[in-house]
């Protein structure tokens, strides 16, 4: 009898533990849409090789995958139009994938949270779950929020809050100048720096508010003179790709020594870019940084290793994570449940516990403004082979760059 | 030389046949592919249908190599969503159906204001004034996110307003049947502009602007309305855009997308009327499949292109005429053998250069996974002489024997070209 | 005093850029009427070449091997490509172009990869040549402002000083002629391509290290150097000298002004604020579309002087 209670317990707990771990083993399918072909596909290839390589790891790492999934992470080339996002969407949702990620222009984010909306709304029980992991438009976690939409990056007006924390303690600085390509990033980049300052330093004097027309400026020199007349003891920008690349050039070159406050320092070409210059002093506000220890540390060197790329895209490692995560809570890889599991859901992110914001399902993170420095024993990681790498001045709690929301977020 | 008119009294029943079998397509489409992919992509032809088709008024029939279409067919699309979405605030009832009206009248209307500075001159002039325009309204569209909405741009919700037999245009395949009517009625309108007086004098200015001039027709005037009907067809295909996404952003005023249409009616044939329809069914195919099958793909669009230019200037649609004209003398059989061998041996030079070029984009891009590359089911090894000499090898044969066969069909060629031109002498003289 | 003087400085050195960039496009357009739409496909290749000469043997052999490698790819273009389409008229010319700068796009990513390249200065060149007013001015870019006046003197001489030149000019208007008198046109076209080609080669060389030499290099001077052209007056050498020059001053110039329309409007004692109608269009401060404004004068130039400004033809 007792032999028999004893087996029937323990068969009970079996069962219950195999419904536990139902989702165990399942194959999750990710569709990443991003440009893989045209100007923007060695960062777009960059970051889908991040999602398949993190996908591998945590593949094989229990600890970090509680809910045992194996993750399956697919390209779909947009070409970087947020209408072909849409063909890249449907064929995507034809294949079966439930799961949809893309971070390269807030303009395919934008095309891609609607459609995402619209299927949704029209399509029941067969709900897709988009997850952004790097366009910054405040609006798609304001105006636009979506329950079905989760972002991983901090937006604009994070990283400003961020930036104007840190600023805030440097005494030194009493004039800013602001240059940022006139498009909404760059608009909404000096808006969020000037409120920002507005609040924590009255004192300080925006000096210049440059707005030039995206990828169209080929000489910054005459920025950089009008920068020089304003009598700045700072520049911030938002500016990526080549205008970035040619500002530093132009700084460079005018042999300005003003500390230059920068978004996406990190990205594909502008460490190259900065390396030619010297002693160039520039921060960076980003979620993440160039010397971390540990697994991540190990993660970095084996992507170079096998990619000669850098692995700069964190928010890849936070995706799979909060999706495992969700997952093991919802005990299913339903969209609807895990959805559910991760409004909310507090987990460990690269350096300690985040959490994705319920109102907005906006991650909450710490932030780190990160100078760039040459290597040394302490900050061993090279840039692109540069020698360089950004190393930590200050890392931010969470509640540091939290930003209110708009949000009003309609629930199934 | 007089051609032989075949007349029908009093019904034209080559024409007939035709139209009717271009709406039964229509009409049939989607039920033959049923994918929503299919349909996506169905919808998508016919909206670049009608604006390849607007296009070429200005390029094959007037002869105006524009760079920068895409600002009519863009503001056509940013005036419809704007509408659309109005609509559905509730700011004035208009049905859903009639919003790429809208759109329509908008690139008419941005045609009339920037069309008279336009046309001022024909041919190299026109085409750096339309690329400085734009590129002008695509700058200034990133700065006014008022209305052009910025990065995200503006989006819309195409189940509003009110709905007519209940139809309510959600479903995909409701919009096709929409966008279907459209490019039946846009493409006879289009097909009816080109028979009329103004039309006709249209290719006139085209052919010989001076000479108009002597007759009595303004060279600018013409072109002037040219342009402003081509910009109201591209508006509405603008507008039928709007509703299939459901989002405009910037990129609908872009160089690219000007720079596709150019491509893609010069693909198809700009001399032909109905040569834009077979390019604008490639543009779709093109971006939406080969891009997804290959990523060479910019690369084989590039060589297409270019051996187009070198060899069939008139496009896909001029190869299809001139075996029809062959067709119509009776000779095509004879040269049914050496289509047969041309087809086969380009296509062994396709296979081999294909396997070089996959090979070395995979090396370039994603040489860490390893060297195997799947092509057509064959897996190559990009990193092995073997594969590399198989492929060369592939590529040395198929071209040698596509040489024999290209001469042996451009001597057959020749003789059924010299052939036709006597049976058609014998037939004026008789 | 001193912004004027930085501008100057400014506006002449990037007016000289253009020129070089442009100066190859004008010889193609003035001696074969063709525009071609793959000269800034070929600057970047020239960057390409100069930075891979640069990694192997050094910087200055650079600068000699990659306009020569892009002249000789431009002359085996038009021997092969160019000439077959030469009596289908202007616009198949213009379009074989436009598919070449695809093709080039595609096989330079091919072969270099889609990153940008770490093309840098020569040590030799990377020092501040001199400082006015605080600010100092590379070294390279005068380098570059030399080349530029250079290139000017050389194509002048070439062009009305030597024999070859006459018959080139000739060769324009009247090819039967020249060629009943012996000259074999075809080669003296295919000599003119690739002499453009390897014009836009050496400014590639010069200026990759200046700019970022990457894929998207030539889609980003791909329209600048045609209003250029346009501007200064399709056929005139000169004209493209002068309109270089202009539209470097007027973005120098331009830059420094944070003047807008409402400022003018307000001038004439207007009230102009966010209530006005058109205020987003009148807000608009001329420094934030310092780099349109070509575009602009593009526009501006072709309707109201559609030859140019030196030039001498229109069309």
């Amino acid at each position: 009898m007792k032999f028999a209670l004893k087996t029937m317990a323990f068969s009970v707990m079996l069962a219950g533990a195999s419904v536990a771990f139902s989702q165990s083993g399942e194959t999750v399918k990710i569709a990443h849409i991003d440009p893989f072909s045209g100007p923007f596909a060695n960062v777009g290839q960059n970051q889908l090789k991040s999602w398949q390589f993190v996908a591998e790891r945590l593949n094989a790492n229990a600890k970090l995958n509680p809910a045992g999934v194996k993750f399956e992470v697919v390209g779909f080339d947009n070409k970087g139009s947020p209408q072909e996002s849409l063909n890249a969407l449907k064929a995507a949702v034809d294949q079966g994938f439930r799961y949809v990620t893309q971070g390269n222009g807030s303009g395919a984010a934008a095309a891609i949270q609607d459609a995402v909306n619209k299927h949704n709304e029209r399509n029941p029980g067969k709900e897709v779950v988009y997850i952004n992991y790097a366009a910054v438009d405040p609006a798609l976690t304001n105006e636009r929020c979506s329950f079905w939409h989760f972002r991983l990056d901090a937006d604009t007006s994070m990283k400003m809050e961020a930036l104007t924390s840190f600023m805030k303690d440097e005494k030194n600085i009493k004039n800013i100048y602001l240059i940022n390509q006139n498009y909404a990033h760059g608009q909404q980049v000096a808006k969020f720096f000037k409120e920002g300052m507005a609040r924590k330093r009255p004192d300080v004097k925006i000096v210049g508010d440059e707005l030039h027309p995206l990828g169209q400026v080929k000489d910054f020199a005459p920025y950089v003179a009008k920068i020089k007349a304003s009598g700045a003891d700072a520049i911030v920008t938002g500016n990526w790709g080549t205008d970035m690349t040619l500002l530093v050039k132009a700084l460079n070159d005018s042999g300005m020594k003003v500390p230059l406050y920068a978004y996406y320092a990190g990205v594909s070409g502008t460490p190259t870019a900065l390396a030619q210059g010297k002693d160039m002093n520039v921060s960076q506000v980003a979620i993440s940084h160039s010397n971390y220890t540990g697994d991540l540390q190990a993660l970095r060197n084996d992507f170079k290793k096998k990619f000669n790329d850098d692995y700069y895209t964190f928010q890849t490692y936070l995706g799979l994570r909060m999706l495992s995560e969700g997952m093991a809570k919802a005990k299913s890889t339903d969209p609807v449940k895990v959805a559910t599991a991760m409004s909310g859901l507090r987990f460990q992110g690269t350096v300690g516990e985040v959490e994705m914001r319920k109102t907005d399902h906006q991650l909450q993170q710490h932030m780190f403004i990160s100078k760039w420095t040459k290597a040394d024993a302490k900050h061993p990681y090279s840039e692109e082979n540069t020698g360089f790498n950004f190393a930590v001045v200050k890392q931010l709690e969470p509640y540091v760059a939290s930003t209110p929301t708009s949000c009003q977020m309609k629930r199934p | 030389m007089s051609a032989r008119h075949y007349e029908f009294k009093p019904y034209n029943i080559g024409r007939w046949l035709v139209w009717s079998l271009f709406a039964l397509v229509l009409l049939v489409a989607p039920v033959v592919f049923t994918s929503s992919l299919s349909h996506t992509m169905l919808s998508q032809m016919g909206i670049a249908i009608i604006v390849c088709l607007a296009y070429n008024m200005l390029l094959g029939q007037g002869g105006m190599l524009s760079f920068g279409h895409a600002v009519y067919s863009g503001m056509g699309s940013f005036l419809a969503i704007h509408t659309l979405n109005a609509v559905g605030k509730g700011a004035f009832d208009l049905p859903v159906s009639l919003i790429p009206l809208v759109g329509g009248m908008a690139g008419l209307a941005f045609a009339l204001l920037l069309g008279w500075v336009t046309t001022k001159k024909a041919a190299t002039p026109f085409a750096m004034i339309t690329l400085g325009v734009g590129e002008l309204v695509w700058a200034m569209s990133l700065m006014f996110p008022e209305f052009f909405g910025g990065e995200g741009g503006i989006s819309g919700n195409r189940v509003t307003g009110s709905k007519p037999f209940g139809i309510t245009f959600g479903p995909q395949i409701q919009l096709y049947y929409l966008i279907a009517v459209y490019t039946f009625v846009c493409t006879a309108l289009m097909f009816a502009f080109t028979r009329t007086p103004l039309g006709r004098i249209l290719n006139a200015v085209r052919d010989n602007p001076e000479r108009v001039e002597f007759v009595g027709y303004d060279t600018q005037k013409v072109r002037f309305f040219a342009f402003c009907i081509s910009g109201f067809f591209a508006g509405i295909s603008g507008g039928l855009g709007a509703l299939n996404f459901e989002i405009v952003t910037s990129e609908v005023v872009g160089a690219a997308r000007s720079g596709a249409y150019l491509l893609f009616v010069f693909l198809g044939g700009a001399t032909f009327f109905f040569g834009p329809i077979l390019g604008a069914i490639l543009m779709v195919l093109a971006f939406v499949l080969l891009s997804e099958l290959t990523k060479a793909w910019l690369l084989y669009l590039g060589l297409v292109f270019l051996f187009m230019v070198m060899y069939a200037p008139g496009g896909i649609a001029s190869l299809i005429m001139m075996n029809l004209r062959v067709a119509a003398f009776g000779r095509l059989r004879t040269l049914w053998v050496s289509y047969l061998g041309l087809g086969l041996t380009f296509l062994v030079v396709l296979l081999g250069a294909g396997a070089m070029i996959e090979m070395t984009y995979h090396l370039q891009i994603n040489a860490a996974m390893g060297d195997q590359v799947k092509y057509l089911g064959i897996p190559l090894h990009a990193r092995g002489l073997n594969s590399w000499f198989g492929s060369l090898f592939v590529v040395l044969t198929g071209f040698g024997l596509f040489e024999l066969m290209r001469r042996q069909f451009a001597i057959q060629w020749g003789e059924i070209q010299t052939e036709i031109e006597k049976e058609i002498k014998r037939r004026e003289t008789a | 005093m001193e912004f004027i003087t930085v501008s100057l400085l400014n506006g002449l050195s990037y007016g000289l850029l253009l020129f070089m960039l442009s100066s190859g496009l004008t010889l193609i357009f003035s001696m074969m009427g063709v525009l071609n739409f793959a000269h800034a496909s070929f600057y970047m290749l020239g960057a390409y070449f100069g930075y891979t000469v640069s990694q192997t043997i050094g910087y200055a052999p650079g600068l000699i091997l990659a306009p020569l490698a892009v002249g000789v790819l431009g002359a085996l273009f038009e021997k092969y490509c160019l000439r077959r389409v030469h009596h289908f008229g202007h616009v198949p010319e213009l379009l074989i172009t436009f598919g070449l700068s695809y093709l080039i796009l595609e096989i330079v990513q091919l072969v270099w990869g889609r990153s940008a390249m770490d093309y840098r200065k020569p040590e030799w060149l990377d020092f501040p040549a001199f400082s006015i007013f605080g600010t100092q001015f590379p070294a390279y870019r005068l380098f570059t402002m030399g080349v530029a006046l250079v290139m000017l003197a050389a194509l002048w001489l070439l062009l009305k000083k030597t024999r070859i030149g006459l018959v080139i000019q000739a060769a324009l208007t009247h090819p039967q002629a020249v060629e009943s008198l012996g000259h074999n046109v075809p080669r003296v076209f295919m000599l003119v391509f690739g002499g453009g080609a390897a014009l836009a080669g050496l400014a590639g060389a010069v200026g990759g290290a200046q700019f970022v030499t990457e894929p998207a290099m030539a889609a980003s001077v791909g329209s600048i150097i045609f209003v250029v052209v346009v501007v200064g007056g399709m056929g005139s050498l000169p004209g493209a000298f002068v309109a270089s020059l202009l539209i470097g001053l007027m973005d120098a110039f331009a830059v420094g002004s944070d003047r807008s329309l409402a400022d003018a409007l307000r001038f004439f004692g207007m009230v102009v604020n966010e209530a006005t109608f058109g205020w987003v269009v009148l807000k608009v401060k001329i420094s934030q579309v310092a780099a349109i404004l070509p575009y602009l004068l593009l526009v501006l130039i072709l309707i109201f002087r559609p030859r140019g400004l030196l030039g001498t033809r229109e069309g």
